[in-house]
């Protein structure tokens, strides 16, 4: 379930963040290894809510940091 | 003395020619860039042609993440800055950033960007519309990414004047160098407005060219007798502005230099030009004067020669009004025939055609001219461009508003 939750969240940031795949790890952080900003974030977050039809609240948004956090995240909410 | 201004780099994504070099070569050889439309399905629209930019792969220039974040107005602008820079060969560093500023201004804006997510507010809701949507759209953001992309941290603004813009940035933008607070100014126009709303909105206002949607190459015809309106175009021109020394310093290739700059207001109307073009001619007198120049030293003016009935019998009479009898000896086109209006950016690419007309010795030609309107009686180099050594040239742009700009450009003498 994990595993293929993290790869379609990685197919996201690839696609957004024009980073390689093999960058991408469960440990990454948005800001800090992919380079994303505080305006990416959003997008990625309605790129996330989209890609697996649920809707992630401003509060919860603002606790994302690394790529595990998402993956996490949404294998709880399914 | 007065800080002299000269050009050093040029770069050009329009109609008919994502570089310096071939849209030259185009505009010389005639060639028009007016095609049918195919952005958008253009059923029911009184207009179904423009000047299209193609075979424009952002990603030549730009990073594609963030190439996603810049509407196509803004892309224009950046790969046009980077040709120009390259050309002048001008390296930033911490030494001179901050004397490096960027002046490029759009009529228009992210109009693409906005139609795009105004569909996603009112089909998904609010949270839907993308946080890149404002920094996509707003207008000033060709002179935002351009001052990003290449670390230029002097003067950053940006002009709009819808039709004038592009001239207006040049001239403003040779007056910031000129009273020293900037050493080099990456200036001009970027304009992405072939859509289905402009195009609604432009015919609506009878502005644009319907008669010729099956000869889309025969549309813009400035100061022809059948012309009936302009043929909207896009894409971006951006010039290297630097002060003398600081050019020459530096070993760098003069390509011409900008000498005058007038401009004024026609305060008449929104669309209609002032009667007898007298804000058009206002514009051009304050740019001999700002030169310093006679009016019998112009020996060829870019017109704005829009194609619109009002534009080519006005901006005809402001030439007579501005040079008396010399504006029967002058030669003047419209390059628009041959790449349409590109509204903001018209008056950085035909800047670009003034430096290459300087350096070439030659002068583009206006197409489709087979028969001068009424009124229209200079010589606009009609459908042959035309061999001739010229030192001084102006260029004209005119916006709805009752924005008149004119610039002059001289060729380079030591």
């Amino acid at each position: 379930m994990s595993a293929e939750i993290f790869d379609r969240v990685k197919n996201i940031i690839v696609d957004r963040l024009g980073v390689e795949e093999g960058e991408i790890s469960l440990q990454s952080s948005f800001k800090d290894d992919l380079g994303a900003d505080s305006l990416d974030v959003v997008e990625l977050v309605m790129e996330l809510e989209d890609e697996f039809d649920m809707e992630i609240s401003d509060e919860d948004a603002e606790k994302i940091n690394t790529v595990g956090d998402v993956v996490t995240y949404i294998a709880s909410q399914k | 003395m007065k800080r002299r201004v000269v050009i050093t780099g040029m770069g050009v994504i329009s109609p008919v020619g994502n570089d310096v070099e071939t849209f030259w070569n185009s505009l010389i050889n005639g060639k028009s860039g007016i095609r049918k439309i195919d952005r958008f399905d253009t059923e029911g629209f009184a207009t179904t042609i423009a000047g299209q930019v193609v075979d424009f792969n952002p990603e030549d220039f730009i990073d594609r993440k963030e190439a996603r974040k810049m509407d196509r107005f803004v892309q224009y602008s950046v790969a046009a800055a980077i040709q120009a820079m390259n050309q002048s060969g001008l390296k930033l560093d911490q030494e001179n950033a901050e004397r490096v500023g960027v002046y490029i201004g759009s009529g228009i804006g992210g109009l693409e960007t906005l139609c795009e997510q105004h569909s996603i507010l009112k089909e998904r809701g609010p949270r839907r519309v993308s946080p890149f949507f404002i920094p996509m759209m707003i207008g000033d953001m060709a002179s935002g990414q351009v001052s990003i992309y290449f670390g230029a941290k002097g003067p950053n603004s940006s002009p709009i004047s819808a039709c004038a813009t592009g001239t207006n940035a040049i001239g403003d933008a040779s007056k910031i160098i000129e009273r020293g607070a900037a050493d080099v100014m990456l200036t001009g126009g970027s304009e992405a407005a072939v859509l289905p709303l402009t195009v609604a909105g432009f015919n609506a206002a009878k502005a644009m060219s319907t008669s010729y949607n099956e000869t889309p190459e025969k549309a813009s015809r400035p100061f022809d007798k059948d012309r009936d309106g302009f043929v909207l175009g896009e894409g971006a021109g951006v010039l290297v502005l630097e002060e003398l020394e600081h050019a020459k310093k530096r070993g760098a290739t003069i390509l011409a230099e900008v000498v005058g700059y007038g401009m004024s207001g026609d305060a008449y109307h929104i669309t209609a030009p002032a009667p007898e073009g007298e804000g058009a001619a206002r514009a051009m007198k304050a740019a001999l004067h700002d030169a310093g120049i006679e009016p019998s030293a112009i020996g060829y003016i870019n017109a704005h020669g829009t194609s619109t009935e009002f534009n080519d019998f006005f901006e005809t009479q402001a030439v007579k009004s501005a040079f008396g009898e010399h504006a029967y000896k002058l030669a003047m086109s419209s390059t628009k025939s041959m790449t349409g209006h590109l509204l903001g950016a018209a008056g950085a690419i035909e800047a670009v055609a003034c430096v290459q007309a300087l350096r070439e010795g030659i002068l583009p030609p206006t197409t489709n001219l087979d028969q001068p309107g009424e009124g229209c009686d200079l010589d606009y180099v009609a459908n042959v461009a035309r061999k001739a050594d010229v030192e001084y040239v102006m260029s004209n742009s005119l916006g709805f508003g009752g924005h008149n700009a004119s610039i002059i450009i001289r060729k380079y003498n030591d």
